[in-house]
């Protein structure tokens, strides 16, 4: 196995999902059996060969695409971006409590 | 059951124009056969008459006004669901954002409204577009109109199989391994996936950015033409949209094709294809031989690794990108004693298998000590698979081969095993990798009466090219041979 519990584990904290023991248990062995496959890339000797993240050059866009001028626009877009938050409070998005003040931590915690 | 009168953006003007119908009786038909044929397909997720009337009744007036009508006037239309609509819901066939409500429109729903279309609501599909056959919305599967015990492809499986049932006269779709080209095979119509860059993401809530692409399905390739004429184009608002000029597609339809160069690479042609498929797509290139096409053997030498980097690439992204549906600024909030814990909760109940399953693999793609392993071998990989793209191009004008190894499957066959359901995307997926326009035709019928889809691949910004040949195959009878 090229995957163990434990990687399932870790990944998944990296990834914020709560997972049920069931899960945790299918989704080891279809990574697995996923990421044996994926190894067939090893076949290929990559040496010298740039990475394409991104196939759209300049050139062939037209123009570089990347760039715009740096223009000032309106943007009221706070009550439209609101609008859809499970617990807003305007201006803001409410969350649970990042730092609990009663675990005696001196930090700054606003 | 007599059949419900097949429309086109042509015939539409046409009886508009004439006033023979209107616009609003137009929408209420199509809203009727939704009505009649949307428990059995569930191809739609939400309806927006309110919309849809209101723009009907502004074609209506322009008629009435005598001016010109715009190039889409009055085309009822269907929107996949990852696709945003302002005051729509779009929830990506997914429970995370069950009742989300867009701020704004996507542009490419922007510019179809611009054009006169009317957007009759929002289609089904694969849980953020993850998925293969449709049977990954949080919404339950679209069946196939061709045959209900068949899963439409996906996963734009909702858009394909509302044109494909008379539904909607045309949909867009979006495409990031083969989630326009493959339904459009499965429900036999035509659906293409433009180059990457040439129809703005804007609006189209992302899976896997530098692959994501929104495209058209439509019941003839003219329609699909005067669709992407409209929504094809530079965007301010992506970076990543492509300023090249956009031809007048539909205008350059009749550009001849005799003496084009046709790749056909041998490694589309392996073990794996069903031997009715293979025996159609044969047949679909013997018509386009006959119509003065060249046919060039050609190798691609990486195409057998195309689906281990994609599949490393787009999961990588999906992972990032899907990091914002956190239960703060919009969608499910599952509660928790602490901030991470709302975190876990909310993603851990509001994605689905395939979802969590991409997320997983994406995330472990990235982590640290295994970054340059997988992700970056990936990367290094698709530039090879661009490589046989780019030097396959400096040989023939246009690379033909089948959308798919199999015709529609049955719900729930392929269900068990994901890598199974991956590997069917093999023909597609190598065209996402390297960016290139392409689109898949009805090309004739299993003897079971499945449709079978022929692809042919463009070179970048090609689509003028691909519209010919796919316009030709469809005039000189493809789509039936």
């Amino acid at each position: 196995m090229k995957i163990s519990r434990e990687d399932v584990l870790r990944v998944a904290e990296l990834a914020n999902l709560a997972l049920s023991e069931q899960e945790v248990s299918t989704l080891q062995s279809q990574l697995d059996h996923i990421l044996e496959y994926i190894g067939k890339l090893n076949e290929l000797d990559t040496t010298n060969v740039e990475p394409l993240a991104q196939v759209l050059s300049g050139v062939a866009a037209g123009e570089n695409p990347a760039l715009r001028d740096d223009v000032v626009v309106p943007c009221d877009i706070a009550k439209d971006a609101l609008a859809a938050a499970p617990d807003p409070a305007p201006p803001y998005f409410r969350v649970p409590k990042v730092i609990d003040r009663a675990e005696g931590s001196s930090g700054d915690d606003r | 059951m007599s059949a419900p009168t097949a429309w086109t953006v042509d015939s539409i003007r046409a009886a508009l124009a004439g006033e023979k119908t209107s616009a609003r009786e137009l929408t209420t038909e199509f809203y009727a056969r939704i009505e009649k044929q949307n428990a059995s397909l569930n191809a739609f997720l939400a309806l927006c008459p309110e919309r849809a009337f209101a723009q009907a009744d502004r074609i209506d007036a322009l008629v009435k006004a005598g001016g010109s009508l715009p190039p889409l006037a009055g085309v009822p239309m269907a929107i996949k669901d990852v696709i945003a609509t302002r005051g729509v819901p779009t929830t990506c066939g997914s429970r995370i954002l069950e009742g989300y409500l867009p701020p704004y429109d996507a542009t490419a729903v922007a510019r179809l409204e611009g054009a006169g279309a009317i957007v009759l609501g929002k289609t089904n599909c694969d849980e953020f577009a993850m998925g293969s056959s449709n049977e990954n919305s949080a919404y339950g599967p679209v069946r196939n109109p061709v045959a209900l015990d068949r899963v439409p492809g996906g996963s734009s499986g909702g858009s394909a199989a509302a044109v494909a049932a008379g539904l909607a006269v045309a949909a867009l779709g979006t495409d990031t391994g083969g989630s326009i080209r493959q339904p459009g095979s499965f429900c036999g119509i035509p659906a293409m996936m433009p180059s990457y860059g040439r129809v703005s993401r804007y609006g189209l809530i992302a899976f896997a950015s530098s692959l994501d692409r929104i495209g058209p399905f439509a019941t003839t390739v003219r329609d699909a033409a005067l669709i992407m004429a409209v929504i094809a184009g530079r965007d301010a608002n992506d970076s990543t949209s492509a300023a090249a000029p956009v031809a007048d597609y539909a205008a350059e339809l009749d550009k001849p094709i005799k003496g084009l160069r046709i790749g056909i690479p041998q490694e589309y042609f392996g073990e794996g294809m069903d031997a009715a498929v293979r025996q159609k797509i044969e047949a679909g290139i013997e018509l386009l031989k006959k119509l003065g096409c060249q046919p060039v053997e050609l190798k691609m030498p990486h195409t057998d690794y195309a689906i281990a980097a994609y599949y490393i690439v787009a999961t990588a992204e999906a992972s990032s990108n899907l990091a914002r549906y956190d239960g703060v600024r919009y969608g499910l909030r599952v509660p928790g004693a602490t901030l991470a814990e709302m975190y876990k909760k909310t993603r851990g109940r509001g994605f689905g298998p395939e979802v969590k399953r991409r997320i997983m693999l994406g995330t472990y793609a990235l982590s640290a000590g295994y970054y340059d392993a997988y992700y970056k071998k990936a990367q290094q990989v698709r530039a090879l698979i661009a490589r046989d793209f780019a030097e396959a191009f400096s040989r023939v004008d246009a690379i033909v081969t089948p959308t798919s190894p199999v015709p529609a499957f049955r719900l729930g066959e392929r269900t068990d095993d994901p890598l199974q359901m991956y590997l069917a995307d093999i023909y597609t997926v190598t065209g996402s990798l390297a960016g290139v326009p392409g689109i898949s035709l009805p090309c004739g019928k299993t003897p079971e009466g499945l449709p079978v889809g022929l692809q042919i691949f463009g070179n970048t910004f090609g689509e003028s090219r691909v519209l010919q040949l796919a316009h030709s195959f469809e005039k000189a009878g493809g789509f039936i041979v």
